[in-house]
């Protein structure tokens, strides 16, 4: 493994951050406390953090709904995250966006996203920037297997095909879009296959994997960064949680949901791996574990103090001159 | 007769109008749900589950689930209404309209005109609308002001049980086409619940319903908003204020008879409009009554709306931002009593701890 140690603990404890925030949202969702729809992103963690492990502050990420996983793999404050959840003041969008627009242009966060597969011509867009620019940055649209049927998902494929523009497409295929099967909403054989017929080279991965994930990110990510034009990557994963708290799933099996967990989690199979390579311990990951459980732990009580937004915020911000 | 919800009444008017005509189909994402899954078929039956139980009756022909590609269902849904079906077309969050728009901006609202008269597109749009669920800016506009500015479209929006079962039997069996705007917030309130008959029935477009009867003050509202007038209308009655408070129940046809006939008799008028805080339905009723009925006013029109501004997450915004009962009690005391704003304001709210 080409991986040193401190990467290793590194990407593992930011796949166990993302995991934290949503087994904490999930947990106090329960209170009625958090206002809103809330997609959860366990169990797809391995994806956000393989993809930006190969990215900037410069590189342009454009989420979707399922976004917080994204938005802290790219770097954003997670503890401004949980207050923006919460529409305080504090958050990271001021409280006016919520669970489904946390953007963090700083960071190269063109954010989450309401608009099912509105990320892709948006990413498309950042690559334009990056071309005419002249500069070696790429742009990532992380969208599901339901987006991928979008018209504009497929107009900003082509379009990024014929201005040979740095974007990946990331295709998070977790085999169901809110509660309709990709066997039935998709009907090429793979998702991957269709992309690859607009030109661009395009690939399935295991987006379970950690290593899957990070090592076909470095040969995308280059391709990109080389001016070869967009990419296309279909990544096999599963969402653990429903499509949105409060989703009773019957159309899934508990049976499948469990499986998943048990042999399907990016977590303990990273965890294993680079345990059983005998690169670090599971002391080493547990304290990573319980470090992390004891910062959500002080997110979650700072934001239910945290001052909501001025009155006056409501009309600011509307333009920038008016 | 018994007393149903919002959500019953639509059901109802759904399954009532598949068991009448086998041209009627119901086309969306996840109307069912659960197909190409492991799970139950009908799992959701509408994120909402008010079209719950359909595909069992009326199997998968005619209740279909579509990929997530609004622009390429709802014209589909325009191509077979405009060819002999008559589709309901559900768009789940009306502000997804944008997804889709072309098909019924340029397409199924323009065809009965650009083709002479010879077009038929019974197409029926049912779409969520409304804010206060703290579903933030890309879930919560009521767009209706939109679909209203359309020639060639019809828009519905129903503020309780009994017209919205007669306006959406009307608008499946209307020959237009028709965007029903279903406010989220009214589904299960119980103030929105009323006695619905079992049978079938219809409301006719383009009539008004009296809510309220007043001398003093005409006030027009939509949706939910008709309950927020009512609600501020029984307060004023206490305080010998009397208002007229009409629900036009459909924005295009408008009822705008009953609608002057009104400023006529009261000489003041409050239009209260989740719409927008600029070009919305209040302006367009606002403008009516300017330009037709401007010699019975005697106090300045007030329009109760948004500001401009989209729909904002944080909760004590999101209240703000929503019209509410406190503004539009103050606004008939400014046009009654000729307050200035803060004093209306500053009036209601002490009746209101008064009472509290
Ligand atoms: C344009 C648009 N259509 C529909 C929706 C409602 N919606 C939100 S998420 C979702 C499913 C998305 O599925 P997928 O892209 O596979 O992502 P996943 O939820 O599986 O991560 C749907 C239908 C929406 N938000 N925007």
């Amino acid at each position: 493994m080409s991986l040193t140690k401190e990467q290793l603990l590194d990407y593992y404890r930011k796949m166990r951050n993302i995991r934290e925030f949503e087994e904490t949202i999930h947990r106090e969702n329960t209170t009625g406390e958090i206002p809103g729809f809330l997609h959860l992103y366990c169990g797809e963690e391995a994806n956000a953090v393989g993809v930006c492990a190969h990215l900037s502050d410069d590189d342009y990420i454009a989420s979707n709904h399922r976004g917080h996983g994204h938005c802290v793999a790219k770097g954003s404050d997670p503890r401004l995250m949980v207050m923006e959840l919460y529409g305080r003041a504090e958050g990271l969008c001021g409280g006016k966006g919520g669970s489904m627009h946390i953007a963090d242009l700083d960071r190269g966060s063109l954010g989450a996203n309401g608009i099912v597969g509105a990320g892709a011509p948006l990413a498309t867009g950042a690559a334009l920037t990056q071309k005419v620019k002249g500069r070696d940055n790429v742009s990532v649209c992380f969208f599901g297997d339901g987006a991928s049927n979008e018209g504009y998902v497929f107009e900003a494929m082509n379009l990024a095909v014929i201005l040979k523009l740095p974007v990946i497409f990331y295709c998070e295929n977790n085999g169901v879009g809110e509660g309709t099967g990709v066997d039935y909403a998709v009907g090429a054989d793979s998702i991957a296959d269709r992309a690859a017929a607009f030109g661009m080279p395009a690939k399935k991965i295991d987006g379970t994997d950690f290593f899957s994930v990070y090592d076909a990110m470095e040969e995308v990510v280059a391709h990109c960064r080389a001016g070869n034009g967009p990419y296309f990557v279909e990544a096999e994963t599963v969402r653990f949680y429903g499509h949105f708290e409060g989703d009773p799933q019957k159309y899934r099996l508990k049976e499948e949901i469990d499986n998943a967990k048990l042999h399907r989690d990016c977590l303990k199979k990273f965890r294993s791996r680079v345990i059983e390579e005998g690169l670090a311990t599971t002391e080493e990951f547990d304290s990573i574990d319980s470090d992390l459980v004891a910062a959500y732990k002080g997110y979650v009580a700072e934001a239910k103090q945290a001052a909501w937004p001025r009155p006056e915020a409501l009309t600011e911000d509307v333009y920038i001159t008016y | 007769m018994a007393e149903k919800s919002i959500r019953t009444a639509i059901g109802e008017a759904m399954r009532a109008e598949m068991r009448r005509d086998n041209n009627v189909i119901l086309i969306g994402e996840d109307v069912a749900g659960g197909q190409g899954c492991e799970g139950e078929l009908d799992a959701y039956g509408g994120v909402l589950g008010i079209s719950k139980g359909l595909i069992q009756e009326f199997g998968a022909d005619r209740i279909i689930d579509t990929p997530i590609s609004e622009m390429g269902y709802m014209g589909m849904a325009v191509g077979a209404a405009a060819s002999g079906l008559r589709p309901i077309a559900e768009l789940m969050f009306s502000d997804f309209y944008g997804c889709c728009w072309d098909m019924l901006y340029n397409q199924a609202a323009k065809f009965r005109y650009m083709f002479g008269g010879k077009a038929v597109t019974p197409l029926t749009v049912r779409t969520m609308i409304g804010a206060g669920a703290s579903a933030s800016a890309q879930h919560s506009q009521s767009p209706y002001h939109v679909f209203t500015s359309l020639p060639g479209m019809k828009c519905v929006v129903p503020s309780n049980a009994y017209d919205a079962k007669g306006l959406l039997i009307q608008a499946i069996q209307d020959d237009d086409p028709v965007i029903f705007c279903e406010h989220k917030a009214l589904y299960d309130l119980p103030l929105a619940a009323s006695e619905v008959p079992d049978e079938s029935y219809t409301v006719p477009f383009g009539e008004a319903n009296f809510v309220r009867e007043g001398e003093d003050v005409t006030i027009v509202a939509l949706g939910l908003m008709v309950h927020l007038a009512a609600g501020a209308a029984d307060e004023l009655a206490k305080q010998g204020i009397g208002c007229d408070v009409i629900d036009p129940r459909t924005t295009s046809p408008l009822d705008e008879e009953a609608i002057l006939e009104s400023v006529q008799n009261t000489g003041r008028l409050i239009v209260v409009d989740e719409s927008s805080a600029r070009c919305g339905f209040a302006h367009d009723i606002a403008a009516l009554v300017a330009s037709q009925a401007f010699d019975c006013l005697k106090a300045p029109i007030k329009l109760v709306t948004p500001p401009h501004t989209p729909v904002p997450f944080s909760s004590p915004l999101e209240q703000a931002w929503i019209p509410s009962g406190e503004r539009v009690a103050a606004a008939v005391l400014e046009v009654t009593m000729g307050l200035d704003a803060k004093t209306a304001m500053d009036t209601v709210m002490a009746a209101k701890s008064a009472a509290a």
